[in-house]
C-alpha cells in the first residue's frame, strides 16, 4: 500500500521571540523585524507524513504552502526533509485572509491535487493561535477530521488509528481514510535535513523568486535540466478559486482595533529579603486575614 | 429567531465549568441585546442534564440525547449544530476554547460560512462602523482576544455573517448561578434527524482521563515559581510554602519548559487563568502572557533578585532576593505568628 500524503505547512513570524526591536515606538509590532519561520507544529505534521512515507515504500509526500514568493522556502525546507514535491499558492487576491478564506483557498489547491489518501498540519500557527484552518478545510472537503493527534499509531484495511490529546488526557480514535489530521506539538520533533537533500535542492526557486533574480540567475541552465529545481505556484485562477470567497472578500471577520497589553501598575512597597521586612510583611498579611 | 447560543460540553455526564462561565456571561449579552438565551446539549443518558443549565438563566435547552454521541466526535456533533442553527438563525453561538469547542466550532463555521474568533477573553456588545462601506452595525459582538503570540490584545467583528461565533478561554468569566428555579423550557429533538449515518465513521476505541491533580483554578492562595527559581530541586522551596500556607503550586511557562515542574500547573495565556485573593510569584519575570493570566489576583507578592523584572509593575509587594533566602523565612516567620 502506497499513500499520497499532503501537508499543510505555513511560513510565519517567529511569534514566540519578539525582541525589544521588533517593538515600535508606538508599542506596536513591527513585522518585518521579526524572522520567518516554518510554523514549529507544522514541523511535526511533515514528520509524521514522513514516517507514513518510511512505512510505506511508494508513498508521496506533497507540501501546499500559502503566502508571498519568500514562502517557497517552505517547500525548499520541507524538499531538504524527504518531502517529493510541493506547491506554494500565491496571489495578492488571498492577501487579507481570515480563516475562512484560509481554508477555501487550501481547499481548492487540495481539490486541484486531486488524489489524496492523508491531509495533515500542524495544529495551530503561531502567528494566529486559531487551530481553525485544519477543521475548515476538512468541511470544506468533507473529510473526517482528528485533531490535536500525537502520534499516527497505524493504518491497515484502509482505516488509520490515532492517538490524541484531550483536555485531562489522551483517546485513541480510529477512522477510514482519506483523513484530515492535526498535529500537537508534543508529538515527535522535526528530523533534520538531510545534507544529500540539500544539496540537491539548495537551488530550487519559485517562480517569483527566480524573477526577482532576473539576469543575475545564477546556474540558469540547470533549472531546464533539472525540472525538480523549479518550485511550483499556483494562482488564484491555476486552483479555480472564486474571488469572492479569497483574502479579504471571503473573511466575515474584520478586524475592528489592535490595542497593547497594558496592565493596571500598582503602587508597590519595596521590600528586602531581611529578617525584619518579611516579618512585618507576614503579619501584616496575618491581620489582614489574607493569609492564615 | 435570532438568540444567543451556548454549546455545553459534557464529561461523564457532567457540564463543563467553561460551558457555564458562558452560560453567565451569555445571559448577561442577552439582556444587552434584547434577546433569549439558548442552551445545547448532545450526549448519551443525558437525563435530568437540563437542571444543571436551566439555573444559569437559560431561556431553552436544546437536548439532543442519542447513541454514539459520547465520547464527543467531530462530525455528528458538528451536524446537530449546523442543521439546528440553520433552522433557529441564531446571533451569537459560544463555546469553550477547549480542544472539543477548538475542534467543534470552525467546522461548524466552515459549513455556515459565519466568522469564528479563536480563544477570546473578553466578549462585549457594541457597535462599528466600517469606513470602507459606510455601513454602521449595531449591537455587534466584539470579540476580543490575545494575538500575535500574545503580545497584542484585537478586537474582532463579524458585521455581515450570522452567527458571530467565538470560544472562550476557560476561567476568565465567572460562572454565577442567577436562580435556581430558572424557569426555562427544555426541547428535546431527535438526534436521528440531524445527523446522518456517515457522520459516525470516527471511533473513538480508547480513553483515557485523568481527574485534575491540582486546584489552582480555586484556590484562594497560589505559589508560582518561574525560571528564577533556578532547577527542579529548588521548587522544594516552592512547595514548602504552599504547604504551610495550604496554597496551590503554580508555574510560568518558562519553568514549565526548562522540566521544573509539569505542564498542568502553568498560569498564563496559554495555561490556566487564576484570579486567587493571594499570588506570590517566586522568580517569575512577568512575560505578558503569565501576567494575562494571574493580573487579577487581589494581592500579588513578587520575589525577585531583579528590582525591574516587568511583574514588579503589578505587584503589591516586591521582595527584592533570592528565593533561597526569602523562602524560609516567610515560612519560619508564619509559623511563629500565625496561631
Amino acid at each position: 500500500m502506497s499513500l499520497k500524503i499532503v501537508v499543510l505547512a505555513k511560513q510565519v513570524p517567529d511569534t514566540h521571540n519578539v525582541g525589544k526591536d521588533a517593538m515600535t515606538a508606538e508599542g506596536t509590532i513591527n513585522r518585518s523585524a521579526l524572522p520567518a519561520i516554518f510554523n514549529p507544529e507544522d514541523l511535526n505534521a511533515l514528520e509524521q507524513a514522513l514516517r507514513l512515507k518510511d512505512a510505506f515504500p511508494g508513498s508521496t509526500v506533497t507540501i501546499l504552502t500559502m503566502g508571498p514568493g519568500r514562502a517557497a522556502e517552505i517547500i525548499r525546507e520541507g524538499l531538504y526533509r524527504g518531502a517529493d514535491d510541493g506547491y506554494l499558492l500565491t496571489d495578492r487576491a488571498f492577501a487579507g485572509a481570515d480563516t475562512l478564506a484560509t481554508s477555501y483557498a487550501l481547499a481548492t489547491a487540495i481539490k486541484k491535487i486531486g488524489d489524496y489518501d492523508v491531509i495533515i498540519g500542524g495544529r495551530q500557527a503561531i502567528d494566529g493561535d486559531t487551530a481553525q484552518v485544519g477543521p475548515q478545510v476538512a468541511q470544506k472537503l468533507g473529510l473526517s477530521q482528528v485533531t490535536y493527534a500525537e502520534e499516527i499509531l497505524k493504518i491497515e484495511n484502509n482505516h488509520i488509528t490515532i492517538k490524541r490529546h484531550i483536555d485531562g488526557g489522551v483517546e485513541t480514535v480510529e477512522a477510514p481514510l482519506p483523513i484530515l489530521i492535526t498535529i500537537n506539538g508534543s508529538a515527535a520533533p522535526c528530523r533534520p535535513r538531510n545534507a544529500k537533500l540539500v544539496q540537491k535542492y539548495k537551488r530550487a526557486l519559485g517562480v517569483q523568486e527566480k524573477s526577482a533574480r532576473g539576469e543575475d540567475l545564477p546556474y540558469k541552465e540547470l533549472y531546464e535540466q533539472r525540472p525538480y529545481l523549479n518550485l511550483k505556484e499556483w494562482s488564484v485562477a491555476d486552483v479555480n478559486g472564486d474571488l469572492s470567497q479569497c483574502g479579504l472578500n471571503g473573511s466575515p471577520t474584520k478586524v475592528k482595533a489592535v490595542r497593547n497589553i497594558v496592565f493596571q501598575t500598582k503602587e508597590s512597597k519595596a521590600l528586602t529579603g531581611n529578617d525584619s521586612d518579611v516579618e512585618s510583611l507576614i503579619v501584616e498579611l496575618l491581620d489582614n486575614k489574607i493569609i492564615g | 429567531m435570532n438568540n444567543l447560543f451556548v454549546y455545553c460540553e459534557i464529561e461523564d455526564g457532567i457540564v463543563a465549568d467553561v460551558s457555564l462561565e458562558l452560560l453567565t456571561k451569555g445571559r448577561s449579552l442577552a439582556n444587552q441585546l434584547g434577546c433569549k438565551l439558548e442552551a445545547v446539549a448532545i450526549g448519551t443518558n443525558l437525563k435530568d442534564i437540563e437542571k444543571q443549565i436551566l439555573p444559569y438563566g437559560v431561556d431553552f435547552v436544546h437536548i439532543f440525547d442519542g447513541e454514539s454521541l459520547y465520547p464527543y466526535t467531530s462530525a455528528p456533533h458538528s451536524a446537530i449544530l449546523v442543521n439546528l442553527f440553520k433552522e433557529e438563525k441564531p446571533q451569537v453561538a459560544l463555546m469553550g476554547a477547549t480542544v472539543i469547542g477548538r475542534d467543534l466550532g470552525p467546522r461548524v463555521s466552515s459549513a455556515l460560512k459565519s466568522g469564528l474568533t479563536a480563544d477570546c477573553t473578553e466578549l462585549e456588545i457594541g457597535d462599528h462602523e466600517d469606513k470602507k462601506s459606510g455601513n454602521t452595525y449595531h449591537n455587534l459582538l466584539y470579540q476580543i482576544r490575545p494575538a500575535f503570540g500574545g503580545n497584542i490584545v484585537a478586537t474582532i467583528v463579524n458585521p455581515e455573517h450570522r452567527p458571530q461565533m467565538a470560544t472562550v478561554r476557560e476561567g476568565v468569566m465567572k460562572k454565577e448561578i442567577l436562580d435556581s428555579n430558572y424557569k426555562g423550557e427544555v426541547i428535546r429533538h431527535d438526534a436521528k434527524k440531524y445527523t446522518d449515518p456517515t457522520d459516525f465513521l470516527v471511533k473513538v476505541i480508547e480513553r483515557h482521563i485523568e481527574k485534575s491533580k491540582n486546584n489552582l483554578k480555586n484556590s484562594p492562595i497560589i505559589v508560582a515559581g518561574g525560571y528564577g527559581v533556578g532547577s527542579k530541586e529548588n521548587f522544594d522551596l516552592v512547595y514548602q510554602l504552599a504547604k504551610v500556607l495550604k496554597a496551590e503550586v503554580g508555574a510560568s511557562r518558562a519553568a514549565v519548559d526548562a522540566g521544573y515542574i509539569e505542564h498542568d500547573r502553568q498560569i498564563g495565556q496559554t495555561g490556566i487563568t487564576v484570579r486567587p485573593k493571594l499570588y506570590i510569584a517566586c522568580g517569575i519575570s512577568g512575560q505578558i502572557q503569565h501576567l494575562a493570566g494571574m493580573q487579577d489576583s487581589s494581592i500579588i507578592i513578587s520575589i525577585n533578585t531583579d528590582p525591574e523584572a516587568p511583574i514588579n509593575k503589578i505587584a503589591d509587594y516586591i521582595i527584592t532576593g533570592t528565593i533561597e533566602e526569602v523562602i524560609p523565612k516567610m515560612i519560619k516567620y508564619y509559623k511563629q505568628h500565625s496561631k
